[in-house]
């Protein structure tokens, strides 16, 4: 589905989740920040932001542990920066899909 | 010369290769090796129901090599390390075996260690898991003078070993507990570090009413920071807190101490593969399969078979200097038990999500996605259909390697 975000019209999946995360910008993951309660996005929420899309790119999967084992962050920040769902959040506000579950 | 093919690993991935190439690959040809630690089999599924009382260790434990075909060497010994670059596996104790191919199929473990506080003074005592015959043993012991209080049932990090257990373990507890007149003074609380029960959002939306309908408690996104066994209770990295008198967890799920060994996995010593060959993304005469790859497909049974199909095929092709079929669509199968003497089945893949429709036959019998007792009945079945016609390697009717595109794809 199409959504609004920051001005640009991009394309989402129902739970909100970038579907193409070549349409991320700055300004987007700004907006989905505010949208998911974590306000504005300091150099420490851009460091993981940066870090989960090259990691993505590379086709790695992301875990909690290997967030806090990357020497970007300890698991412990990364849930002071995205609290209630650190990985779940910083995956949105970095246009990658949602970690994966099983069912 | 005859060449020699090397399996490491005697679960149901290794088996299920060496019974499916040792009839494929002539013998005045290859010379085939099946290399395990334990000459002991164990149908793991059946972990789930040892500690209700549902089946006897004499159900789940046979010999490893009475389903190793004949022309197939079962050597029982620890891998110590494998070095592709030179095409040969030491063993602990000092022997070494060359190989001209390899396939690990060392599967996953417990990890408990990983988790502060987990391996405390309470371990085995009221901090149980049923992910080992030892854990399931003695959880078996303690249900069985368990009279009240609260049960957690806990999965401490992703990816695990079947990773819908802990929640069939929670229906399954819920129903146990019913029968033994003690259900009324039990709490039954189901903890995630996923963002619900079920995270896909057709089963999410079709199943999600399972536990308030059972009475059991849903807490979500907690990550275990440690197990605090003085005061029982698990803690979360954000300072939430879950009190226990039970607690029965999943510990963290990694790849075989040899893979760490060897340097030849991630993090959690899952090691590297192709998603659609089986090949090694290393190394091109080294194929993994089942629980060791890092593939992101379920750890299940029912995924190292349909991934030996497809490996079977590209092993021939490899040999016959030809391309590797890129096929393993990451299909997975699986009941889970919904208690009541009622189970759901689920099917999917890399691609498609778990749906709804008849399985696996166009009339079915069985139902996707639907509580029922005739999947319950097939999921008791299923341990006859392991052993006598899975192990061997042989196909199973109806349901092919590939997933068939559900009807509303």
């Amino acid at each position: 589905m199409k959504k609004t975000i920051a001005g640009t019209e991009i394309d989402v999946n129902e739970e909100g989740y970038l579907a193409d995360a070549t349409q991320w910008n700055e300004a987007i993951a700004a907006a989905i920040a505010t949208e998911e309660g974590i306000g504005a996005l300091t150099d420490a929420h851009m460091k993981v932001v940066i870090y989960l899309r090259e990691q993505q790119a590379k086709g790695a999967s992301l875990t909690i542990r290997s967030m806090g084992k990357s020497g970007v962050v300890t698991t412990k920040e990364l849930y002071d920066l995205f609290p209630g769902g650190p990985l779940k959040k910083s995956s949105k506000i970095a246009g990658i899909p949602k970690p994966v579950g099983c069912i | 010369m005859i060449k020699h093919l090397l399996i490491l690993g005697g679960g149901t991935a290794g088996t299920i290769m060496a019974n499916n190439l040792r009839r494929r690959l002539p013998a005045s040809d290859w010379h085939m090796t099946v290399v395990d630690r334990s000459d002991k089999h164990l149908y793991q599924p059946g972990l789930l129901f040892l500690p209700f009382g549902k089946y006897e260790e004499s159900d789940i434990i046979r010999k490893t090599c009475d389903f190793i075909p004949e022309g197939v060497t079962f050597t029982q010994a620890e891998v110590d390390q494998i070095i592709p670059e030179n095409h040969e596996v030491t063993i602990k104790g000092g022997s070494t075996l060359k190989y001209d191919l390899l396939i690990i199929a060392t599967g996953c473990r417990t990890a408990p260690e990983e988790t502060a506080g987990m391996l405390g003074p309470k371990w085995r005592v009221n901090v149980h898991d049923f992910y080992t015959l030892d854990g399931s043993r003695a959880l078996r012991e303690k249900l069985k003078s368990f009279t009240g209080g609260r049960v957690v049932v806990h999965i401490n990090e992703m990816p695990i070993k079947c990773p819908v257990a802990p929640l069939e373990f929670t229906f399954l507890a819920d129903t146990f507990f019913r029968e033994q007149g003690v259900r009324d003074k039990v709490t039954l609380t189901y903890v995630t570090p996923l963002s619900g029960a079920f995270t896909k959002p057709k089963a999410s939306k079709k199943l999600g009413h399972l536990l308030g309908d059972k009475g059991i408690e849903l807490v979500t996104d907690f990550v275990v920071e440690k197990v605090d066994q003085e005061n029982n209770k698990l803690v979360c990295f954000d300072g939430r807190e879950v009190p226990y008198d039970l607690l029965i967890t999943t510990p963290t799920n990694m790849g075989d101490e040899a893979v760490r060994r060897s340097a030849l996995g991630d993090d959690l010593d899952f090691i590297a593969t192709q998603k659609h060959t089986l090949q090694s993304v290393e190394y091109k005469d080294v194929f993994i399969i089942g629980d060791a790859t890092n593939l992101p497909a379920s750890k299940a049974g029912s995924v190292a078979h349909f991934e030996s199909e497809t490996l079977a095929d590209n092993i021939l092709l490899h040999i016959a200097g030809k391309p590797l079929k890129e096929e393993f669509d990451g299909h997975s199968n699986c009941f889970i038990e919904s208690g009541n003497g009622k189970a759901l089945l689920i099917d999917f893949n890399y691609e498609y999500e778990p749906h709804e429709g008849p399985f696996p036959f166009p009339f079915g019998p069985m139902r996707l996605l639907e509580e029922s007792r005739v999947n319950h009945w097939g999921k008791l079945a299923f341990r006859h259909i392991y052993w006598n016609v899975l192990l061997r390697g042989w196909p199973l009717p109806g349901i092919s390697r590939q997933k068939k595109k559900p009807a509303d794809a």
